[in-house]
């Protein structure tokens, strides 16, 4: 008959929880154009009603499109559509760009960060270009 | 590439379909219809309600209404998913926005064809 014997193991180390942000990491880019796609489609939802609204008060009569127009004359609407143009512009790039990814284009890390520049480029330009045809 | 072999109810492949369809198609509507605007000579009252009188407006108009709100459902959805783990909260907040965007899409009929 053979002895047994047991090894009495030392605990083996259990990983550590690192927060890479407290470690001093920044997010890189194209995550940051991911949280933003999160964050602009969250807005565009707990805005929709508002959209809806005025889409509302413009179709509905001569006099309601005249408080359509009173409604998105005002600064502080007319910056909240700002906004909303951009996060319409940000979700629609940073979407088209997913959809490429989705079909294996762009996948490599230097055109994924490639792709995230351009994205914010045509996105900020077009928020621009639109911003100031509409303001 | 790894080739996965999908099995069971397959919700999640359909939902994550239906999000990129919808995509496909609201980008394509927001083209087209950012080139009629630019196609109004001017942007008033009438010219506004003309174009909405069309019926492929009214129609292709509100299919951009539902892909959106089918859209909002399974990226607002996610964002539950996300970061909200009680399951009692999560199925409420789940209920409210679902309940929010069919009545969005009942709005948008009512805006449309003036019923």
């Amino acid at each position: 008959m053979s002895e047994v014997t047991v090894v009495r193991q030392e605990p083996r180390p259990r990983p550590k929880y690192l927060d890479v942000f407290e470690l001093g990491m920044r997010l890189p880019l194209p995550g940051f154009l991911s949280i933003l796609h999160r964050v602009s489609g969250a807005g565009l939802f707990l805005l929709l009603p508002f959209l809806l609204f005025l889409l509302d008060r413009s179709l509905t009569s001569p006099g309601a499109f005249d408080s359509f127009r009173e409604i998105v004359a005002n600064p502080l609407a007319r910056l909240l559509l700002l906004g909303l143009l951009w996060a319409y512009l940000h979700h629609f790039c940073a979407g088209i760009r997913f959809l490429l990814i989705d079909v294996h284009i762009g996948v490599g890390l230097p055109e994924a960060r490639k792709s995230t520049i351009v994205v914010f480029a045509v996105s900020l330009a077009l928020t621009l270009i639109f911003g100031v045809a509409l303001w | 590439m790894v080739d996965r072999i999908v099995v069971g109810a397959h919700y999640g492949l359909k939902d994550w379909i239906i999000q990129r369809a919808t995509a496909i198609y609201m980008v394509l509507f927001s083209v087209v219809f950012v080139f009629c605007l630019l196609g109004l000579p001017e942007f008033n009252f009438s010219n506004w309600v003309e174009l909405f009188s069309k019926a492929s407006v009214r129609f292709f108009g509100f299919l951009f209404i539902l892909a959106l709100c089918y859209h909002a459902w399974i990226g607002v959805r996610d964002i539950w998913m996300d970061y909200v783990k009680p399951v009692g909260v999560r199925f409420a907040l789940h209920l409210f926005t679902f309940l929010l965007l069919a009545g969005y899409v009942g709005w948008a009929v009512r805006i449309l064809w003036r019923l």
